[in-house]
């Protein structure tokens, strides 16, 4: 057993955080909490891309770096720590790569890889439809046969990302009389392909992360279809696992924990300093322990990928508790700011700009999107401690 | 007995995280026996504060499982402070002279021999404090078993006049307490590998459980509630192992430990605890007989919650390494 990181390893994360102080000083982003959701830098990302930091854990014939989950792990820490704009690069980096290597074809791998790592193309993931949330395989998107193309025709919903993608990776039925989960394939579709609509969605602390896309006699050339037809749904099953298993569902608001903590051993309440209240000492050390805890799930997860295993239940497990810890701290750090805890970014009086006000609205969404906590906890029930599935 | 003693003293030389193993399946057993208090409490505190001579009289016997020894801090105070600390030790010509009561001593009903913490100097704080090794035969003592939720042996032991020599001082004069906070995180560390044990168990028999119950002509696993109460229970305890293995390494690698041993402890107390109590909510009411196992986790859970610091204690601590 060992807990400690390599001197390479402690190395490169140095040179992150250097990276990243400049990128600060110079103005070219603001550290605040779900920044790395919000912004989309393609000149970030190119930078990004230079230093290696985008596909590191790729094979080096298609331009990766053929490192370790633990160093993309070390990288993505950092990068969240400061909430960095990554979200030009991050689906495809995380997922969407990932799919490509282990399911694509050479010609795919050789298209869309190399244009990945260097940050010239931003995907999004259409997943989930208006009738298809948690419940992923009722997806009634459909791509029909015809000639040298298929024909998409539906709906996704809550496409992160969709209005600045390039291309839009989608999950459609392509056969309509099979079993739901033998009928599903997975497509990467070029949005600028005619017939396809965006329309945003704004989320409750009003941003515009989230979209609508609408598919209408899109044709969509049979060499984007990933992996054989009809496999779709057991192949979205290996890549779900890379989007739980990840630092960013610990680390979304961050900013927020770190600046909390200094806040509590500055601001003064009647005389005393925020930190000498016994409620606020115990509650920020408890959530220092829980992000101590999380941040071992997530590095537990990082070091079975980098032994060339896909995480059991482990990546639904890290995911389920991380996301609680965010919304616990969110809650925690409006209670005590006290009435001051209310204020939004941008207002008179507001402490740390608002982010503890910002950050309970955007926290309502972690334990929803990328798979539900109740969906994770059906996982680990069912995948990991084998518990019996209902007869439905 | 002497797994992480030295060869010379009967031991094997395993690391610390060697014998961490060792306690997380004493835990998952709910082992009843004086191993935590003859080696950890007992055997580890000579080994860091002892001379030569005392490891070489105590250690090799206890090696071979001659000996029962344990430690007694607490006092009436009932908390681990320095200043909880009231039993005096007098100077004498041959030695010194011990009176005080001490609380919550394990095992010390079967002890050949107690560690005791006693203060040499009134108002120096956690500076006028000594550890001697005292022969539980000696006139004098009565230990009193007090009866706990856990059916373990915690005893009272009151010190009446007795009498002990100048070679039954560990370490230096007021030395004591800087020998106790050096074995303290180990002390906590192998009793959250024992609650890694133990939770892993109770966990185990609480799955086995599900699959097996039927009600509504399923088993109870197939219900949501129950699976999700279940999925509670395996983040509490991957999080107790981590958190756990996180700081026994840190410790065996020598390394600066001190938050992360609190956030082990803090984390295992309330985890532990709330493992076992899920564990009783799916099990129904055979959990709660004493027909079956689970009740020995419930309670050893709340007695090893309370052991060394809670959780509101260990958090202190982290609160303070936070520079809050």
């Amino acid at each position: 057993m060992d807990f400690s990181f390599t001197k390479e390893q402690e190395r490169l994360r140095q040179e992150v955080r250097d990276f990243l102080e400049t990128k600060v000083t110079d103005g070219e982003f603001q550290v605040k909490s779900n920044g790395w959701v919000e912004s989309h830098s393609q000149k970030f990302s190119k930078d990004m891309s230079r230093r290696g930091w985008i596909g590191m854990t790729w094979p080096k014939e298609y331009g990766g770096h053929n490192q370790s989950y633990i160093d993309r792990a070390i990288v993505m820490e950092e990068m969240l720590t400061y909430q960095a704009p990554i979200g030009f690069h991050f689906l495809a980096d995380r997922q969407v790569g990932p799919a490509i290597i282990h399911f694509g074809n050479d010609e795919q791998k050789k298209t869309y890889l190399p244009k990945i790592i260097n940050a010239d193309i931003s995907i999004a993931i259409g997943l989930s439809e208006p009738n298809a949330g948690s419940d992923l395989v009722s997806v009634k998107t459909t791509a029909m046969e015809q000639g040298d193309f298929y024909i998409i025709n539906g709906q996704k919903v809550w496409t992160t990302g969709g209005h600045r993608a390039d291309y839009i990776w989608c999950l459609v039925r392509t056969d309509l009389n099979a079993p739901k989960h033998k009928a599903l394939s997975e497509f990467i579709v070029d949005v600028k392909t005619p017939g396809i609509t965006v329309r945003p969605i704004i989320n409750m602390a009003g941003v515009h992360s989230f979209n609508e896309i609408f598919f209408e006699d899109v044709k969509v050339p049979k060499e984007n279809l990933v992996g054989p037809k009809n496999r779709g749904f057991y192949q979205l099953m290996a890549q779900v696992d890379y989007e739980r298993a990840g630092l960013e569902r610990l680390m979304q608001n961050y900013p927020l924990f770190k600046n909390l903590v200094e806040y509590a051993k500055k601001e003064k309440r009647n005389g005393n300093p925020l930190s000498k209240d016994p409620f606020i000492r115990n509650k920020l050390a408890e959530l220092e322990v829980e992000y101590q805890v999380g941040r071992l799930f997530c590095y537990q997860v990082a070091w079975t990928l980098s032994q060339g295993r896909i995480p059991n239940y482990e990546a639904a497990l890290c995911k389920a508790f991380c996301t609680q810890f965010e919304q616990r701290l969110s809650d925690a750090a409006t209670r005590v700011l006290g009435l001051y805890g209310q204020l939004m970014p941008g207002s008179k009086y507001a402490p740390m700009d608002g982010d503890a006000a910002d950050s309970y609205l955007w926290s309502v969404s972690y334990t929803i999107q990328g798979g539900t906590l109740e969906v994770l906890k059906n996982i680990v029930a069912t995948r990991g401690l084998g518990l019996p599935v209902a007869k439905s | 007995m002497g797994f992480v003693f030295p060869e010379k003293y009967g031991g094997m030389e395993g690391s610390f995280l060697d014998l961490t193993v060792l306690m997380e399946e004493m835990g998952r057993a709910c082992l009843p026996g004086p191993f935590f208090s003859t080696v950890i409490l007992g055997g580890i505190s000579l080994l860091e504060g002892g001379n030569e001579k005392q490891k070489e009289r105590f250690l090799p016997k206890i090696a071979k499982g001659e000996i029962i020894l344990t430690l007694a801090v607490t006092e009436v105070s009932g908390n681990y402070e320095p200043e909880g600390i009231e039993t005096r030790s007098v100077k004498t010509e041959e030695g010194y002279t011990i009176d005080g009561t001490k609380l919550f001593v394990p095992d010390a009903h079967i002890a050949d021999y107690i560690l005791v913490a006693a203060r040499t100097e009134e108002g120096k704080g956690n500076n006028g404090i000594a550890l001697f090794i005292i022969d539980t035969k000696s006139p004098g003592i009565t230990v009193t078993p007090l009866k706990t939720i856990s059916g373990d042996k915690q005893c009272e032991v009151r010190f009446e006049g007795v009498k002990i020599k100048e070679d039954a001082l560990i370490g230096g004069l007021n030395n004591g307490w800087s020998i106790i906070q050096k074995v303290w995180p180990k002390i906590v560390v192998a009793r959250c590998a024992e609650m890694v044990g133990g939770a892993q168990e109770a966990l185990g028999m609480t799955i086995n459980y599900a699959k097996e119950r039927e009600q509504f002509g399923s088993p109870i696993g197939t219900l949501q509630a129950v699976q999700h109460y279940c999925a509670d229970m395996v983040a509490d305890v991957d999080g107790c192992r981590y958190i756990t293995y996180q700081a026994a390494w840190m410790l065996s690698c020598g390394l600066s430990c001190d938050k992360e041993v609190a956030m082990a402890k803090a984390w295992c107390s309330d985890a532990f605890r709330r493992v076992t109590a899920k564990g009783h909510q799916i099990h129904g009411a055979i959990g709660f007989t004493e027909e079956h196992d689970l009740h020995l986790y419930y309670k050893k859970a709340k007695t090893w919650e309370l052991f060394y610091g809670d959780s509101n204690f260990h958090r202190e601590i982290v609160a303070q390494q936070m520079g809050l």
